[in-house]
């Protein structure tokens, strides 16, 4: 947890995905509402380098993805999270944790037994 | 600033194709500040690389480092101790550096990691323009401060050539007419008279047409 999506950048993106996230979501509040004037526009702008970067060495695309929602929109969120699961279930494990022989399948497989 | 541009990905990947273990270096001087080379290019750089070689089924193992200045001896230096450790070296310095490390460190290869652009300057935040050629005998004192060199495309030295059309340049739509540039600036400064000050011819001798130059100063060393 930040306390500001500005916080974000690239290289710390990335590692999420060689830690093993199958895919990356960045919830920051509603734009033109940043304590910090921009951090959430910055972040919205490393997402997308971001984006551009998986896209180009196969891992992506829509692997990751930014979420604007306001700190009182808890059922919001829960909706964002789930549909960003589904989409991430649905495209399945990413390269690295294929290559690795894990990832979202291998997890809910281990869930399930 | 020397500025410049990461190269493609896909480039890369195919340069360090014959590695599994290499240096990743960054500079903390010009590349740094167009975001091209510095500290935060390596963190992005070296990931970006570990995730595309991973996925191909072929790891590679990055050291990522960032030396002060990869143009001074003092801190390639400081690589000396473990360089022997690695197969490569993929430098995002600019053309200078690479070359200085490959220099120095001979036992290791040494590959580029951009492409180096200009001496230029940071119009705003991801836009750099060019303003210095480096040609050795500086005459901004007789042009407003614009250089004829480098802001004429064809680097005239004696006002605009006819391709020039309201104040733009025929080369190119985007470009400003250098000499007009001058002229516009010489006149707002009320100095017109440095106009015909211009050397009757400039001298490329103190420019790249002698080959690869040296600055050598006596009173330093
Ligand atoms: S190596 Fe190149 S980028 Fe780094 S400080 Fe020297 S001139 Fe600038
Ligand atoms: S006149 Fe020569 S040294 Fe001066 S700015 Fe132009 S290229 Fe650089």
């Amino acid at each position: 947890m930040l306390p500001c999506t500005g916080r974000i950048d690239e290289a710390l993106l990335l590692k999420a995905f060689e830690n093993g996230a199958d895919g990356v979501m960045v919830v920051g509040c509603l734009e033109g509402d940043c304590h910090y004037i921009s951090g959430n526009i910055r972040a919205r702008a490393r997402v997308k380098r971001v984006y551009a970067i998986l896209e180009q060495i196969k891992i992506g695309p829509n692997r990751i993805r930014m979420y604007n929602l306001s700190a009182g929109e808890g059922s919001k969120f829960a909706a964002y999270a789930n549909e960003f699961v589904d989409q991430i279930v649905e495209l399945g494990p990413s390269p690295i944790n294929l290559a690795r022989g894990g990832g979202v399948q291998a997890a809910k497989e281990e869930e399930t037994t | 600033m020397i500025t410049g541009t990461p190269k493609p990905i896909d480039e890369v990947l195919e340069m360090l194709e014959p590695y599994d273990n290499i240096i990743l270096a960054g500079c903390h001087g010009c590349v740094t500040v167009c975001r091209v080379g510095g500290e935060k290019e390596v963190q992005v750089l070296a990931s970006t690389l570990r995730l595309a070689r991973e996925a191909s089924g072929k790891k590679i193992e990055i050291r990522e480092v960032s030396l002060e200045r990869q143009c001074d001896p003092e801190y390639v230096e400081q690589m000396r101790p473990y360089v022997e450790d690695y197969q490569a070296v993929l430098s995002i310095a600019c053309g200078a550096g690479i070359q200085f490390l490959a220099e120095k460190i001979t036992t290791t290869p040494l590959l580029p990691g951009i492409n180096t652009g200009f001496l230029g300057v940071t119009e705003r935040q991801g836009e750099w323009t060019e303003r210095c050629q480096g040609c050795g005998d500086c005459v901004l004192h007789l042009t407003g401060g614009i250089c004829p060199v480098t802001r004429c495309a064809k680097s005239l030295f004696h006002g605009p050539c006819g391709g020039s059309v309201r104040g733009i340049c025929e080369v190119d739509k985007e470009i400003k007419c250098g000499w007009q540039l001058i002229i516009d600036r010489l006149v707002a400064l009320d100095q017109m008279e440095n106009y015909g000050k211009l050397k009757p011819y400039k001298g490329w001798n103190s420019a790249r047409d002698g080959g690869p130059r040296r600055i050598i100063r006596e009173d330093m060393i």
